[in-house]
């Protein structure tokens, strides 16, 4: 094979593609990835790691604050937004670099440009209107990805109003701000400039904020960020933006009424759309529906060959969705048998103060599938390590389906519950019914023990409560 | 960054492997393209490559070690200026494979527990034990399903949900379980074991398998080899040594230009017909039976087929073999007339669709032209499967074998 043939082709370096990339250089595929941008893909260097840094920045700012009821001392306390920003960015290069990294150790060819599909399996890899290179492959996997939804009237401009993009790199810190959207990337944005200080509104179309997780989750997350000094407008609508010199004045409606409040920055958060233009789909047998590519079990499109994952193929758009469809639709090419993923089984978390995580169907959810439901709940406020971290608030709820002891689904709110979900996903996946979970061990002191004191209330035997 | 060496897979088929030696001593320089080790797979000893080079930091698998899995490290290799020390940073590297063991432990004690994990678990009481997920035990229990006609579609077959749903709804039952070897009854004789080579597993797994699922029938003609007899002397007194079976392969690869039928493999959606007549020849070794080609012999003469042909069988009972001078072959051939069999009937050799199974020619009565007459005559069957040669093709090809073996001028022409 020459220099231009490949067994895969991956086009886009997101945390979907250098997975795909890796895992079939794994089964000895010759492999190709071609990035036009920066390798990691958004989740590296513009999503998930730099924004968890952000926070991390928020949380040790918001308990200096809390110094004193720790019975430490700290003083003019101050942040340098500059340097925040600094230390994200370096996190994110850090873990560019790590990538880059990877690719040379499984020998992965690394194209730089922006790929085009042609006829017959090959690509057009472009940098700066030039072709760079032509290449064709046995197979082919479309990781390209998604970005920010754009609303008429609500185009982010980079200035005045923001998507997460320019949310993460500010150029200053708004005394106050307008965030559109209370999904996982609005909520957290929301939560790290009210922590920081800004006074925060947030708009919801629906009539609760973070829509996709259980709705006592979301009440509670609800009261708290109210309890913090954030304003929440849900079933409201911004019907339009006025771009000020130096703000901006926004319409919003309410319960019919409407009124124009000005800030001094809008967030825009509200969807995502794949990125499926100028990436060669035209005139194929390939399917897009509402943006993004239609693909099967196998992440397999309708042209033969080529394949799709990750947030180009549609929600949840989670990098590790897309890492794990990239090990599925390769192991699949390969001949192997994995089993097509199960939605399901896929952990969420959102990094906002307090934390939510959660997996499987909601309590309404199961209900509305028609199971018979068991659920159980256990607060924050009766666990030991809870109270020594001086963090109180928070719920662990499970939802069993009472004639099976299938876990359905588990649901968390408070601090560090994005690291315990998993616990619960390795039960789901691993199809424990209750009776498993109940005869786990969980260690003391840990916040971990309110999982199984949330599965045993299910079941009206929690001890602790 | 130290390398780490993976354990290489040898052939398409290869899933594990004995690393039967070590060329190279810890410390030893190595350069792009040394041969480090030997490595035993199924079917034959290769050597092992270094792609990179570098000194040879740590052997992580000593020699002799069995079932040694495909990708599993093996060795690390340091780079130029890097120190022994390096090694330790090297198995902390994320990988799929198991983590090498800490430098600290001798390599060969950490290996050892390793071992017993790649057997299956002994059957209690010879039952099969059923895996299957505790939720999938719990809705079995509940529609009344027998976790025994479920076909578990988890890691390692374990059953899981969906396949215990299938099965409820009405869905396809998992067919009988083909009797695998079960336990051999013990009734007090006395006697040792020898353990199974991989060559001889191999053998067992692929012959089963060829003979309980190719349709298999059998087509026997008689040769009359009196022309050959006569050849082969004339040759002698030339001072040229050429075996009955040199004709056999020559006729055969022939024969099979005319009747492409039989030099084929059969696939689900067509089937496969080779451009070249490649003919595998079977050879016993000490370890087994081993099948090297010799590729174009149609177009090759006696005397390149018999030379090649030796060369073979000797590299092939030496275990010297490379990997493309025994996979492939679009027919094969098995011949134990040197041991005085008169006729057999041999399994097809997949994905192979014809075997010319030769006997002994010997002298026998014939009638020719209504006289009792003696001639040399050598019986050969072959073997055939049906789903790509019906009984008038193996024919035409018997034929056309006859034809040429029984007027060996003819394959001048």
């Amino acid at each position: 094979m020459s220099d231009t043939q490949f067994d895969l082709i991956v086009v886009g370096g997101g945390p979907g593609g250098y997975t795909a990339a890796i895992r079939a250089s794994q089964l000895g595929m010759k492999t190709a990835i071609v990035e036009k941008e920066n390798l990691g893909g958004i989740c590296l260097n513009w999503g998930c790691i730099p924004t968890k840094a952000l926070l991390r920045s928020a949380e040790v700012y918001h308990l200096m604050h809390r110094a004193k009821e720790f019975g430490l001392k700290a003083d003019n306390i101050a942040f340098d937004i500059e340097a925040v920003i600094k230390r994200s960015r370096g996190v994110a290069s850090q873990l560019n670099s790590g990538v880059k990294h990877l690719m040379k150790k499984n020998k992965v060819t690394v194209f730089d440009g922006h790929a085009k599909l042609m006829p017959g399996r090959k690509l057009n890899v472009t940098k700066d209107g030039k072709t760079v290179a032509d290449l064709t492959g046995k197979n082919i996997i479309l990781a390209t990805g998604a970005r920010a939804r754009e609303l008429p009237g609500l185009e982010a401009d980079g200035n005045l109003v923001w998507n997460y993009r320019h949310a993460m790199v500010p150029k200053m810190f708004p005394k106050t701000l307008l965030v559109i959207g209370s999904g996982a990337i609005g909520i957290e944005f929301a939560s790290f400039y009210q922590t920081m200080g800004a006074k925060v509104t947030v708009v919801e179309v629906l009539d609760r904020i973070v829509p996709v997780e259980d709705a006592e989750i979301s009440a509670i997350a609800h009261k708290q960020f109210e309890k913090q000094g954030m304003v929440i407008k849900t079933k409201a609508v911004v019907k339009a933006l006025k771009r000020n010199a130096n703000d901006v004045t926004a319409t919003i409606e309410q319960g019919g009424k409407s009124e124009d409040i000005t800030f001094e920055r809008v967030i825009s958060a509200v969807g995502i759309v794949g990125n499926v233009e100028n990436i060669g789909l035209e005139g194929t047998k390939i399917k897009v529906e509402k943006t993004h590519i239609v693909a099967g079990p196998y992440c397999e499109t309708g042209e033969p060959g080529i394949y799709a994952i990750g947030d180009l193929t549609g929600p949840p758009w989670l990098a590790h969705k897309a890492g794990h469809e990239a090990v599925i639709c390769v192991e699949k090419i390969a001949g192997q048998h994995p089993h097509p993923l199960n939605v399901l089984g896929i952990p969420g978390c959102t990094y906002c103060h307090p934390q939510i995580a959660s997996v499987g169907l909601t309590e309404q959810a199961a209900k509305d599938k028609g199971y018979q439901v068991k659920v159980g709940r256990y607060p924050f406020i009766a666990n030991g390590k809870a109270i020594a971290l001086g963090d109180t608030t928070g719920l662990v709820k499970t939802v069993f389906d009472a004639k099976t002891g299938e876990l359905l689904g588990a649901h968390m709110v408070g601090a560090e519950v994005t690291e315990l979900i998993q616990g619960y996903a390795i039960a789901k996946t691993l199809e424990t019914t209750e009776q498993e979970l109940m005869h786990t061990v969980f260690p003391h002191p840990t916040l971990s023990e309110m999982m199984h004191e949330s599965v045993l209330d299910a079941y009206g035997r929690a001890i602790n409560m | 960054m130290p390398i780490e060496l993976l354990m290489p897979a040898l052939s398409p088929t290869m899933t594990e492997g004995k690393l039967a030696k070590w060329l190279k001593k810890e410390g030893d320089k190595i350069a792009s393209g040394d041969v480090i080790a030997e490595i035993e797979t199924d079917k034959a000893t290769m050597e092992m490559e270094a792609v990179d080079e570098g000194t040879l930091g740590k052997i992580l698998v000593p020699e002799g070690t069995e079932k040694v899995a495909v990708n599993q490290p093996i060795a690390v290799l340091l780079q130029e200026g890097e120190s022994k020390d390096a090694v330790k940073a090297a198995p902390a590297a994320p990988k799929v494979a198991p983590p090498a063991p800490a430098p600290a432990v001798p390599a060969q004690k950490a290996i050892a527990p390793a071992a017993p994990a790649t057997k299956p678990a002994a059957p209690a009481h010879g039952g099969a034990r059923v895996f299957a997920s505790p939720l999938a035990k719990r809705v079995a229990a509940n529609a009344g399903v027998d976790l025994a006609t479920v076909q578990g579609t988890g890691p390692n077959g374990r059953i899981v949900k969906a396949d215990v749903d299938k099965v409820a709804a009405g869905g396809q039952r998992k067919a009988a379980a083909p009797r695998a070897s079960g336990p051999v009854p013990d009734y007090g004789q006395p006697y040792k074991e020898v353990p199974n080579s991989g060559v001889r597993k191999i053998i067992a797994q692929r012959l089963l398998e060829a003979k309980t699922t190719i349709p298999h029938f059998y087509l026997t003609i008689d040769c009359v080899i009196d022309e050959i007899v006569k050849v082969r002397k004339q040759l002698a007194d030339d001072g040229i040594k050429v075996s009955v079976n040199d004709f056999v392969i020559k006729a055969s690869a022939l024969a099979l230009r005319k009747v492409p039928q039989a030099n084929a493999s059969w696939t689900d959606e067509a089937v496969r017909l080779y451009d070249n007549v490649d003919i595998s020849v079977a050879v016993a070794t000490p370890d087994g039976l081993i099948t090297p080609i010799v590729r174009d012999a149609d177009k090759k003469g006696l005397a390149a087929i018999s030379a090649e042909v030796k060369d073979l069988a000797t590299r092939a009972k030496a275990k010297k073999l490379k990997l493309e001078e025994f996979q492939g072959g679009g027919f094969s051939i098995s011949n134990l007339g040197m041991y005085g069999v008169k006729e057999f009937s041999a399994i097809i050799n997949p994905p192979q669709v014809c075997i010319l199974a030769v006997g002994k020619g010997d002298e026998r009565p014939v009638v020719k032209n209504g006289q009792l007459a003696i001639a040399n005559v050598m019986t050969c069957t072959l073997s055939c499967d049906h789903r790509v040669v019906d009984g008038a093709v193996g024919a035409e090809f018997l034929q056309a074998f006859q034809a040429l073996i029984e007027n060996p001028l003819r394959m001048l022409l």
